[in-house]
């Protein structure tokens, strides 16, 4: 198509049709992206519902801790559609935790954390933790009782770290309590600065990816022409226009199920907005039952799983950054589940669910028979990682059994450094069967059963064909 | 994966229809009843009517603002000035009671809290029941104490509608002695019917103090998603139509 | 590409009721926002009409009150002030205030207000927005022999007469801006409502 006399312009100036080939209308993806590859696209909606709904908070709210609540009431009251904008923005927060946690889930299906796309993955545990500490400082906000407790637990948490913790907590806070000094700063924070990351991040993290190109769900490459990357690739097509119009249907179901939330349960009973909530902060009053949002309870859950409170910290924070080191634990060369194991099917099953189990049992009180099944559950999500790294190969006998021998060795001395008691004995030794049940399943069937053998990779995506 | 997509889009739209726009309806406490509530303007209008009588003397609802209250409610503002304003405030001012807090934490140990946003935080099942749970106890100030909010600094404000109630103890299965119900001791102005019906005009009322906004959103929500059914067919058969070249 | 010459025409009509529907919808969802930058229930409250007590001011005096942040005078003109009027006409730009903003309809005339004796003027002057003087002495010094009273913008030199109205060869190029107001009794005045129509308007 001929370029129209503004286009040749424009440029001369500046690479639009050059970045819109590149990335669009030239991007040639695998013709095969199924459900689970809607949620990046997701993603990057929210991104958009959360920065025009927040920016148009950030007119009427008022980050003082002695108007902050009212002023979101006033939002919700008398500014013209206020109660909308701030209820899209909240179900947004949610939507765009469940959308990446999906969109995560993605990756460790299809090995899309695989050479060559470690740095795409990498980028994107950057953007989970960016999002995570963007909803922490954006939580504070509405100034109600479990912003500021929540607040206030997580703040604390920082002055576990020995020696300097105490400092470190005090300058987190910029004062002796969460007060109006906090407010303020985590309203520049979730305002300003995290956004400003968030976009760096997900530029470098699209751009990352179109440098080597998209997986997908059967996790063979496209036969790409080195010698010239316009040629369309077999069994690919052009982004633009096959995934734009199909993403921009997956985008509209997508807004039937945001909006069907937003209108007619924005509470979502209490899990997306906190009853406690609405009760204005209060330093005095501690409520019966502090919980963070649902989206931070697994990790919430492995934290209150050990007792010593500076394990727990590091515990819960190795869940989320051994998460980074993917790329190079699980080094099987077959990349899409689709191929593997039936065991390796299992493990990432039993991954999931325990994590679920760990979200759900976040949010429940503390007890002790939860706290000892959080822990088994948190035994199950670690030896994940180790089990991935096992089934990177088929493994002869000596190498497992010493492997098993020697992780429930150290599960076992974790128990008995960080979580032993004379009370709870005999409920942790029965429950110490579940990370011994687990390890033999991944670490010792194999060698008895052809149940650890990847299925044989086809040379090239299985799709109907694509027209030239 | 259009089926799959078809059939969670029938699932959206069917819970849609469904899901009624309960306000916030948990159990705490002890002794909690369940109700339903419907925001009908007669029933929010008697609602008001009962607030500003007998709670906001010493209870305000701060974020609440009269002339949204004449709005809503389809009342005159003229009406709502003579009928629900005392003292001189205005139409566009807020519901604040009159008590100064200071006083009222003096005469009580607590200020009355501030009502708007009860029913969202304690839901309409907790206040419903403890409006009804107050019973005589000499042992308190107020001469009164509540099964829903044990030990609570207020006053019984609807003891002489409702009558006033004396526990009815029983053993509970440790041997320990527990209130099993509460018993009239002898009739209030009202029967218990017309009490019931008051208390949940009041809590209806509440119910939308605490988010005005609840009357039309679902409203709205309808529309909006009858829009995106639409937009869905559209934007489905585009994809199919594209998509026909990838065979 | 497409395989026959049908296609074409479906894929351009479906694109564009696509583009079309999606389209309204999007300008659908921009009012709410676009919308919520209208004044707020809150400022309308405190924008809404100020009740004023005129019964304690005295001939020549004036009084100064707020409505919507803006200094409002309320000026009880004595009969000489009233007479003053007519003569100083020639030297003024407008002395009919034709001018249909500057004045609800009710004041257009030649006291500029409802009843002669009380006039209510928004105090700021109408070239660049300070606020003017009260220079009410005839003659008054530093203002030259012929200055029959009114108002003294400092700002630039504009000058009004007792009626607010703007004298010729000043910086400013229309009459003081009188408010809508109406009386609720003979000593009370509510600023913000006009006596134009029946209900209490204010969102002017």
């Amino acid at each position: 198509m001929a370029k129209s006399r503004f286009m040749q312009w424009i440029d001369a100036r500046l690479p639009v049709t050059a970045n819109w080939e590149k990335h669009l209308s030239k991007y040639y993806a695998p013709a095969n992206f199924n459900f689970w590859c809607y949620f990046g696209s997701f993603a990057l909606l929210v991104l958009v519902i959360q920065f025009v709904s927040g920016i148009f908070l950030t007119m009427h709210y008022k980050p003082d801790a002695a108007q902050a609540f009212a002023s979101v009431e006033h939002i919700m009251r008398d500014v013209n559609w206020g109660w909308l904008i701030r209820y899209m923005h909240s179900t947004g927060a949610s939507a765009f935790f469940v959308v990446v946690y999906l969109h995560m889930f993605r990756g460790l299906m299809y090995g899309s954390f695989k050479q060559p796309r470690e740095l795409i993955w990498l980028i994107g545990m950057f953007i989970y933790l960016t999002l995570m500490a963007e909803a922490f400082f954006g939580y504070l906000l509405p100034w109600g009782q479990m912003s500021f407790w929540g607040a206030q637990v997580i703040v604390n948490l920082f002055s576990t770290v020995p020696i300097v913790g105490e400092d470190l907590a005090l300058w987190i806070r910029g004062d002796f309590n969460v007060s109006d000094a906090t407010l303020n700063r985590f309203f520049a924070l979730h305002v300003a600065l995290m956004p400003m990351v968030l976009i760096g991040l997900v530029v470098a993290h699209i751009a990352a990816l179109h440098q080597v190109g998209s997986n997908n769900p059967e996790g063979v490459e496209l036969k790409k022409n080195k010698a010239n990357t316009d040629i369309q690739p077999p069994g690919s097509v052009p982004f633009h226009p096959y995934y734009t119009v199909k993403d921009t249907f997956g985008a509209v179901a997508f807004l039937i199920l945001f909006c069907a939330v937003m209108f007619f349960a924005p509470e979502m009973g209490g899990y997306f907005l906190e009853h406690d909530n609405f009760i204005p902060a209060d330093s005095l009053a501690t409520p019966e039952h502090i919980a963070p949002l649902w989206y931070f309870t697994p990790y919430y859950s492995i934290l209150r799983a050990v007792s010593d409170p500076f394990i727990g910290v590091s515990a819960m924070g190795a869940a989320v950054v051994i998460l980074c080191f993917l790329p190079w634990i699980d080094r099987n060369p077959v990349k899409s589940v689709r191929y593997r194991s039936p065991l390796h099917k299992l493990s990432l099953t039993l991954f999931v669910a325990a994590f679920l189990a760990l979200g759900y049992l976040g949010m429940q009180p503390v007890s002790t028979l939860y706290t000892e099944i959080s822990a088994r559950l948190a035994n199950v999500y670690f030896l994940f990682f180790a089990v991935l790294w096992i089934h990177s190969r088929p493994r002869g006998a000596v190498f497992s059994i010493g492997w098993f021998i020697a992780l429930l060795g150290a599960v076992t001395l974790f128990d008995y450094i960080y979580r032993y008691s004379p009370d709870n004995l005999s409920l942790m030794a029965t429950s110490w069967l579940i990370p011994v049940a687990y390890l033999a399943v991944m670490l010792l069937l194999p060698l008895v059963t052809s149940l650890g053998r990847d299925k044989p990779v086809p040379a090239q995506i299985n799709v109907r064909g694509v027209g030239t | 994966m259009s089926r799959i997509i078809r059939n969670l889009l029938v699932c959206a739209l069917a819970l849609s229809a469904n899901l009624p726009i309960a306000a916030y309806a948990a159990t705490e406490g002890g002794h909690t009843e369940s109700i339903e509530i419907d925001l009908e303007n007669s029933v929010l209008q008697r609602g008001a009517k009962y607030f500003v009588n007998y709670c906001q003397s010493c209870h305000s609802a701060t974020y609440m603002r009269y002339s949204r209250l004449a709005e809503d409610l389809e009342i005159d503002p003229k009406l709502v000035e003579q009928n629900l304003i005392f003292g001189d405030q205005d139409i566009d001012d807020t519901m604040t009671t009159a008590m100064p807090a200071q006083d009222a934490t003096s005469w009580f140990g607590n200020a009355p809290p501030d009502l708007t946003l009860v029913t969202r935080s304690h839901g309409v099942d907790w206040l419903y029941s403890y409006l009804k749970n107050f019973y005589l106890d000499p042992a308190r100030p107020q001469g009164v104490n509540n099964l829903t909010d044990p030990d609570v600094a207020m006053p019984h404000v609807l003891g002489a509608l409702q009558g006033w109630q004396k526990p009815v103890y029983e053993k509970d299965a440790n041997g320990e002695r527990v209130i099993s119900h509460l018993e009239l001791v002898g009739p209030g102005v009202l029967t218990p019917a017309e009490y019931d019906r008051l208390v949940r005009e009041l809590v209806t009322f509440l119910a939308y103090v605490g988010e005005p906004a609840l009357m039309s959103r679902a409203q709205i929500g309808t529309w909006v998603l009858l829009y995106l059914s639409v937009l869905l067919v559209l934007s489905y058969l585009l994809k199919k139509e594209y998509w026909k070249d990838v065979h | 590409m497409p395989h026959d010459g049908v296609n074409p025409k479906r894929r351009r009509f479906l694109t564009a009721a696509t583009g079309v529907v999606g389209g309204a919808g999007l300008a659908t969802v921009a009012w709410p926002f676009v919308t919520s930058m209208q004044p707020s229930a809150r400022a309308q409250a405190a924008g809404a009409p100020v009740e004023v007590n005129i019964g304690k001011i005295e001939p020549g005096q004036l009084i100064l009150e707020e409505w919507r942040g803006k200094p409002v005078w309320i000026l009880r003109r004595s009969q000489k002030m009233l007479d003053s009027l007519d003569k100083v006409a020639t030297q003024l730009l407008d002395p009919k205030s034709t001018v249909a903003s500057q004045q609800p309809e009710f004041a257009r005339n030649k006291y500029r207000s409802i009843k002669p004796e009380y006039l209510v003027l928004v105090g700021i002057c109408t070239h660049l927005g300070c606020s003017p003087t009260f220079m009410p002495k005839p003659g008054a010094g530093g203002m030259g022999g012929d200055w029959p009273g009114g108002f003294f913008c400092a700002c630039h030199g504009s000058r009004f007469d007792l009626a607010g109205r703007v004298f010729k060869n000043v910086p400013a190029p229309i009459n003081l801006e009188v408010p809508p107001y109406k009386y609720l009794s003979d000593t009370r005045l509510l600023i913000g409502a006009s006596a134009d129509d029946s209900n209490n308007g204010g969102a002017a």
